[in-house]
């Protein structure tokens, strides 16, 4: 490991220097994360919502369901979008194994289950909070929906970061969806993986802190807009 | 401010990204290949030279043998390139490909610690080095993954009468992983190994891994190249996967693998007819 300061330099005199060829396997794994993290929410945070105020039978069930799919094996569910994506496969047709959407879908499997999951229990105890309020207002426990999700806004950030978390560190699906293809799909864990496959150890665990290093970014830029969207926070209590 | 630049760039990374793939267009094929031919970077230093050549984008999938021609037989890559001669025969005879060349070759090697518990050092017979492992109980690290090093390792298994089956969890360990996983595993542990000459020159972590036994003329290491059957799959990009064959058996191409070097050694040989 003496060398691993040396390889660390390396790869993050590569990043300063604007290397296009890491910042390209950067700004990839960047994309299809977001995006993925982005459309799990946009599916996922409804359906929190409804699990924790809807009422109707098996409801408990799904809930359970939700949970337990948190911890999809990243594997599998590659796998699985493999058999669906695959020539031979039912949506072969639409020529997308080995892109980047691939690793996408691959990615939102994964985290819509978590985005639903923490979405359900913020919004649940906020609609145990103000259900009278709600009930007044005359509005009905799907209509809260929305009024719940804004006002849980900056709660349910965690539940964005939690799934862009895993959509980031994950490297079992989207090797298998996506190929590792040099330029096309191949994103810093894959890189990862490789490098260690190829016995360059410390070059593959720079390539680690600097994953590592981007997440936390990320995570800094996401608390940054909390605190700037923070002021209005409570303004259901006042309507 | 801070909040309001980052929204704005998520947004415009957002839009941007459907319109960056929306443009990409350019043609290209997917070749379903073998790790060793990705980890030892021969893919890397030729293809450039075909790419402009021919304006043909070539993607490489680098996995097991085994798996790659899984994956052509689900028509998910248009040209085959992986080593089990045997395995490339029947993807053929069975229809998936349409014809099988030749490209290249090089050796397999048996590696293990530099101290050599089971003393087969500076052997060149592969069999009688593998029964003197099996008698000696040492760890050895197998691929386990059906790939063409596990295949022509558990061939040699098989000349010299051990069932490693049997021995599966002892001292013989499957990783089920790709050839420098494995070795990783066996510079860990200690183990012995079988690989390829290429991915061994141009593995970083040989830690205190030597080559023990080579030359024996079973070490043998051949590698085919198929195009996948568009009769099975038409959605196989026949013209391009062809033209990127003629090129890799053309003397162009030939010359290119000859001149391929990692630490002034060469690591495959062509041999395309």
């Amino acid at each position: 490991m003496q060398d691993f300061a040396q390889e660390f330099m390396t790869a993050l005199s590569l990043i300063l220097s604007g290397d296009s060829e890491l910042l390209n396997i950067v700004f990839l794994s960047l994309k299809v994360s977001l995006l993925a993290v982005f459309f799990g929410a946009l599916v996922g945070m409804p359906l929190g919502a409804a699990l924790a105020v809807g009422r109707f039978p098996g409801r408990r069930a799904l809930i359970v369901l939700v949970n337990a799919l948190m911890g999809l094996p990243p594997v599998v569910v590659g796998l699985c979008v493999y058999l669906m994506l695959s020539r031979s496969g039912p949506l072969g047709v639409l020529q997308l194994l080995y892109t980047p959407t691939a690793m996408i879908i691959a990615q939102f499997v994964l985290v819509t289950p978590i985005i639903a999951a923490l979405t359900r229990q913020t919004v649940e105890s906020l609609d145990a909070e103000y259900t009278e309020q709600l009930r007044s207002l005359g509005l009905s426990r799907l209509a809260s929906v929305p009024v719940l999700l804004w006002d849980g806004r900056i709660a349910l950030l965690t539940a964005f970061l939690a799934g862009f978390g895993r959509a980031i560190a994950e490297v079992g699906a989207v090797i298998i969806v996506g190929g590792n293809i040099n330029h096309v799909t191949r994103v810093m864990t894959t890189t990862i993986a490789l490098e260690t496959s190829k016995g360059n150890l410390s070059l593959a665990l720079a390539l680690g802190v600097i994953l590592i290093a981007i997440a936390i970014a990320v995570n800094a830029a996401v608390s940054l807009l909390a605190r700037g969207a923070a002021p209005q926070r409570g303004e259901l209590s006042h309507a | 401010m801070i909040g309001n630049w980052i929204r704005t760039s998520l947004c415009a990374l957002v839009i941007s990204s459907g319109a960056a793939w929306a443009g990409e267009n350019e043609e290209y094929i997917v070749v379903q290949s073998t790790t060793s031919t990705q980890n030892s970077g021969l893919l890397d230093a030729i293809l450039p030279a075909f790419e402009t050549q021919s304006g043909i984008d070539v993607r490489v999938v680098a996995v097991g043998t085994g798996q790659a021609i899984r994956n052509a037989q689900n028509g998910d890559g248009d040209v085959l390139l992986v080593h089990a001669k045997p395995a490339e025969e029947k993807f053929v005879a069975d229809g998936w490909g349409v014809q099988r060349f030749d490209v290249m070759y090089n050796d397999f090697v048996l590696v293990g610690p530099g101290d050599d518990p089971a003393g087969i050092k500076g052997g060149q017979d592969i069999v009688a080095a593998l029964s003197r492992l099996s008698q000696a109980q040492v760890p050895f690290a197998s691929r386990g993954d059906d790939s063409g090093t596990h295949k022509a390792e558990l061939r040699h298994w098989a000349t010299a009468g051990v069932d490693v089956a049997e021995a599966s969890g002892g001292w013989y360990r499957e990783t089920g992983s790709g050839m420098g996983a494995t070795l990783n595993v066996a510079a860990g542990m200690r183990a012995y190994a079988l690989t390829d000459r290429a991915t061994w020159i141009s593995f970083g972590n040989k830690g205190d891994l030597q080559v023990l036994v080579e030359g024996d003329p079973r070490l043998f290491n051949q590698y085919g190249v198929i195009l996948v059957s568009p009769e099975k799959h038409p959605g196989v990009k026949a013209t391009q996967g062809q033209a990127f064959i003629d090129w890799l058996i053309s003397d162009e191409g030939q010359a290119a693998i000859a001149s391929y070097r990692r630490d002034g050694q060469q690591l495959f040989f062509p041999n395309a007819r």
